[in-house]
């Protein structure tokens, strides 16, 4: 197995054309893994924690596919609350320390921590390759179970995330207190400007999923102009539309019932956290 | 020379009492540790086992000819290589070394491979071409036994009854349960690795991670077809064991690869087949039914409980007694029924795991207890107290408890500790944590109490003893002693007393503890609590021989004092078989819990607010040590109640890895308050009483009455998942 370590970014678009089947390394949370229980053996590993341009953020803001999530959690949270919320619930400090937003895209599992934050964002995944570069909407990103929109010869360089205009909020049901991954999780960022919210699903689909006929039916039962407090009737509502968004399977770390019963749940109470904020004029992260 | 170890203390620093460093502290906190794993020899090649993905299969074919053509291998080896007795076993010899013609769980070993890499290893591995007839497995503890037999002499391992009183009286108040504990595994972080090293003669050398040198060794030897001298162990960093290492994994596979190739041979597991290369505790259902009076005095206790053994015998028969003997629990009742069943099945082999047999009934019979209480309108600590023996009371089996049994005390100590604060607004503290699924909603709190009793060293006319050497020299003008055993050093500080009891009897600071290997006798297993009794009292006796020798001297010139000791601890007796009678255990260790717990009632979730522990421990030969074991068996505990589990279906393991088989984390674990009570045992060294299994037993059955508490439901099966509290 080769170990290629490009100093630039189109050194590594380069190498990657080269070789398809070089298998991108940033923090190697998954990766290693993956090569330990000798689940993949890829001709080549891409370590990209070199390039420069990939670990680092600009005002936008425009987050460096290889900032850790250590990074995002201090340096970001202000601005990007929902993404520091799922960051914090990823692993344990050794793991953010080395994982990465990019790598949770690469990996593109449906229980990757990050992803209903950035579809509930509107996030945009910025992928290169020698050919040029893309930008894929995150509701566009995700096409099945670890399986994403990347071409062959792409990278994913960064994701371009508008700081918070709302308030934003993201709930993860693990077995443990700590260091578990999801048995499902909810994201939700309010756009009080557009009258609108973003809402999606983790670990409840073969793919993180937005939560549309729920993000719809908020958009029309709320006044974002003058936020009154929720009746607990939109609370319900909105929870059995998330519910219904999900179609979850029964496996060993839930059953597809529980899912559905717990995402309902944490719909209902991230959206009461997200609108007393509003309502106390906040936009900062509880 | 009748010194005292009171007055002895006082001589030197670190004598027993204390808590000094562990001389292996520094190495592994700094991660310079050598384990088992970091094992290695020039020249050496590597280990690989082809295991079964059925659980219940007869095997038609194994082709090895196009692994054998990979390029780098030196061997690969199926059953017919066994040259010796291709069956081993803790207490029947029932498991092959190699799989001949059947498989009877899912991992189980059929051939092994020899190569210049793991990774080689693993690529010939696959070219090995196995064919199988997939038969249907047993899968049902309550029905194996009239199910298809796995074994000619059928699927019941063995049936403990016990008969106590009479066995029709009735009662004023009656309760009933089923009862259910899943799967547990030891989780040992160390997994399975060892190095073996042939020699010219045709003997082998075995590093090893292990629980008992010599029983390996005479295992090893049989299958090797060795005389036990040319068969020879040397203990290697252990990384945990908690009963999982009492049986052999990979230790004949080295060896049989070792000699067959000439060359040095490791293995080393992973983690996923760290789950199929060890037992784990055993699931269990079990049915209750406790009569008490009107005052809340038990009247009689009847049960019946199926202990799930998997495809092998390994040391169901001694989980069985345990069950059935500590059934009731620490309580006095004069009419007792028991019938406690470990069967053969096709789901994984289960054997020790700290706790043994008592975890199971533990928390079958303390959520009967609560269900008592509840009936009687009493509160749970009352019901306890007014039924907990005493030294004196008489167990089921007709045994005298013959020393401290302060059941009672230990429940008033955890119910007089002060609460924990009121439901935190911290999210860190609330159920989920940073996970943000609460902050405070659902949020209900409960409290829970539970009490254990355990039997320490080994039981029922067991010839249980520990063989320790003491030799003491002159170096650099003053005495030093070095001390010699084969009991095995887990994790547990078992180096750290042994250096304590030297310094404390001879006055003598300076003391190395020499590898543990068989060039010396036997020192028994690292379990059951009780190497600090049994291994403690052998170095005890050891340089109470040495002392007498020394008289008084602080020099001995050229000298050499060296003495080897066998020490036994009083001997127990078989249990009848029909009415399950006899003085079958040494000791009894008794540890309480209280339990409060925050729950979140609407997703299902807990947080452990407090754990706190009142313990005995007859002598507390080093207090540190003695609050890690409480806290770790209190977090062992924790980890059965709400998360862990090795889940399967159909024989087949769901969850091989550190993903899905959830252990606690220090974020799961509350700080805990322990008292730490010292009512010496006359019949046992400096008094001490075992104290690694009692709180495992306790803890588990007080924090599911804490979750019972807060939610009303009933809750008869551990772990409880968040599906149970949420009724999705």
């Amino acid at each position: 197995m080769d170990f290629l370590r490009p100093e630039t970014l189109a050194e590594a678009l380069e190498l990657k054309a080269s070789m398809p089947d070089a298998v991108p390394i940033a923090g190697g949370t998954d990766v290693m893994v993956e090569l330990n229980y000798d689940h993949r053996r890829p001709s080549a590993l891409l370590d990209l924690t070199r390039i420069p341009e990939l670990q680092q953020w600009s005002d936008g803001l425009r987050v460096g596919a290889g900032v850790p999530y250590v990074r995002i959690i201090d340096e970001l949270g202000a601005q990007l609350p929902g993404l520091a919320m799922a960051s914090r619930t990823v692993g344990s400090p050794q793991i953010r320390n080395r994982g990465t937003v990019g790598g949770n895209l690469g990996a593109a599992s449906p229980a990757g921590d990050t992803h209903p934050v950035l579809l509930a964002s509107d996030a945009v995944i910025e992928v290169a390759s020698v050919r040029g570069t893309r930008m894929i909407p995150a509701a566009d990103f995700y096409l099945g179970v670890k399986r994403n929109a990347l071409e062959q010869d792409e990278l994913i360089v960064a994701v371009h995330l508008a700081p918070a205009k709302g308030p934003q909020q993201f709930s993860k049901v693990g077995t443990r207190n700590a260091m578990v991954i999801a048995v499902c999780s909810f994201a939700i960022s309010l756009f009080p400007e557009e009258n609108r919210v973003g809402a999606a699903v983790g670990s409840a689909a073969p793919t993180p999923r937005r939560a549309l006929e729920a993000e719809e039916f908020l958009a029309s039962a709320l006044d974002f102009k003058a936020p009154k407090p929720l009746l607990d009737s939109v609370k319900r509502e909105f929870g059995e539309l998330v519910s219904q968004a999900a179609s979850p399977i029964d496996d060993v770390r839930g059953s597809a019932a529980y899912r559905k019963h717990a995402l309902a749940v944490m719909a209902r109470r991230t959206l009461g956290w997200a609108w007393q904020q509003l309502v106390d004029g906040e936009k900062a992260c509880a | 020379m009748t010194l005292t170890p009171a007055e002895l203390t006082s001589a030197v620093s670190g004598g027993i009492g204390t808590s000094p460093q562990r001389p292996d502290g520094n190495l592994k906190v700094r991660g310079e540790f050598a384990y088992a794993s970091d094992l290695w020899h020039e020249d050496m090649i590597w280990g690989a086992t082809l295991r079964s993905p059925h659980p219940y299969a007869r095997i038609t074919s194994v082709d090895i000819t196009e692994a054998l053509k990979v390029p780098g291998v030196y061997a690969v080896l199926t059953h017919s290589d066994v040259p010796g007795r291709n069956l081993y076993g803790l207490e029947h010899k029932d498991q092959p070394v190699l799989a001949v013609d059947v498989v009877r769980y899912q991992g189980e070993p059929i051939a092994l491979v020899g190569a210049d890499h793991p990774e080689t290893a693993l690529r010939a591995m696959k070219k090995i071409v196995v064919t199988y007839d997939v038969l249907d497995p047993v899968v049902d503890m309550e029905t194996a036994v009239d199910d298809t037999p796995l074994h000619p002499g059928g699927n019941l391992v063995r049936h403990v009854p016990i008969r106590r009183g009479s066995q029709d009286v009735t009662a004023d108040v009656v309760v009933t349960g089923r009862y259910e504990v899943g799967m547990q595994d030891q989780a040992f972080l160390g997994p399975e690795s060892g190095l073996a090293v042939p020699a010219e003669d045709g003997s082998v050398d075995l590093y090893i991670a292990t629980q008992w040198l010599h029983v390996d060794r005479d295992q090893i030897a049989a299958a090797l077809g060795l005389p036990q001298e040319q068969v020879r162990l040397t203990l290697s960093g252990v990384g945990g064991a908690f009963g999982g290492r009492e049986d052999l994994s990979m230790q004949v596979h080295a060896c049989l690869l070792a000699l067959y190739t000439g060359k040095p041979v490791k293995m080393v597991y992973n983690r996923e087949e760290s789950f199929y290369g060890h037992v784990h505790r055993h699931p269990a259902v079990l049915y209750y039914e406790h009569g008490a009076d009107h005052t809340g005095k038990l009247v009689y206790v009847r049960t019946k409980m199926y202990l799930d053994g998997g495809a092998y015998a390994s040391s169901t028969p001694a989980v069985v007694a345990n069950a059935a003997t500590l059934g009731v629990g620490p309580y006095e009742v004069d009419n007792v029924t028991v019938d406690a069943y470990g069967v053969y099945t096709n789901n994984p082999p289960c054997g020790a795991m700290r706790g043994f047999g008592a975890v199971q009934a533990g928390f079958a019979y303390e959520s009967q207890m609560d269900k008592l209480a509840e009936a009687l309108g009493m509160s749970p600590v009352d019901v306890r107290v007014r039924n907990a023996m005493t030294e004196g009371s008489v167990m089921p089996t007709g045994q005298v408890v013959d020393s401290a049994a302060p059941v009672a005390q230990l429940l008033k100590l955890v119910q007089d500790k002060p609460l924990p604060a009121g439901t935190s607004t911290d999210i860190r503290e609330l159920p989920g944590g940073v996970s943000n699924t609460t902050h405070g909603e659902g949020v209900v709190r409960g409290v829970g109490y539970a009490v254990g009793i355990k039997n320490i060293c080994f039981s029922e006319g067991y010839d249980d003893y520990s063989t320790a050497r003491v030799r003491v020299s002159m170096v650099s003008g003053s005495l030093a002693a070095a001390v010699h055993t084969a009991a095995c050093e887990v994790g547990q500080g078992l180096v750290t007393i042994m250096q304590q009891i030297v310094r404390t009897e001879l006055g003598i600071e300076r003391v190395t503890v020499l590898p543990m290997d068989t060039t010396i006798g036997n020192g028994g297993s690292t379990s059951a609590s009780r190497q600090t009794y049994v291994t403690g009292g052998a170095v005890k006796a050891a340089c109470a021989a040495v002392r007498s020798r020394l008289d008084g001297r602080t020099d001995i010139g050229d000298e050499v004092i060296d003495e080897t000791v066998e020490w036994r601890h009083r001997a127990t007796e078989a249990l009848d078989p029909e009415t399950g009678q006899g003085n079958a255990h040494v000791q009894y260790g008794f540890a309480a819990h209280r339990a409060v717990v925050d729950v979140d009632v609407e997703l299902g979730l807990v947080r452990v607010v407090s754990l706190d522990c009142a313990q005995d421990v007859g002598r507390a030969l080093n207090p540190q040590a003695v609050m890690g074991q409480i806290q770790g068996g209190s977090a062992q505990g924790l980890g059965l109640a709400v998360m862990e589990e090795i889940q399967t279906s159909g024989g087949k393991v769901r969850n091989p890895s550190f993903t899905d088989y959830l252990i606690p984390t220090v974020l799961d674990m509350p700080p805990m308050s322990i008292d730490v009570l010292e009512l010496a045992d006359p019949h046992a060294p400096y008094g001490i009483r075992g104290v690694g299994e009692p709180p495992t037993i306790s803890s588990t059955p007080a924090i599911v009455a804490a979750i019972r508490a807060a939610t009303g439901l009933a809750l008869t099966r551990v772990p409880v998942r968040p599906e149970h509290l949420t009724g999705t």
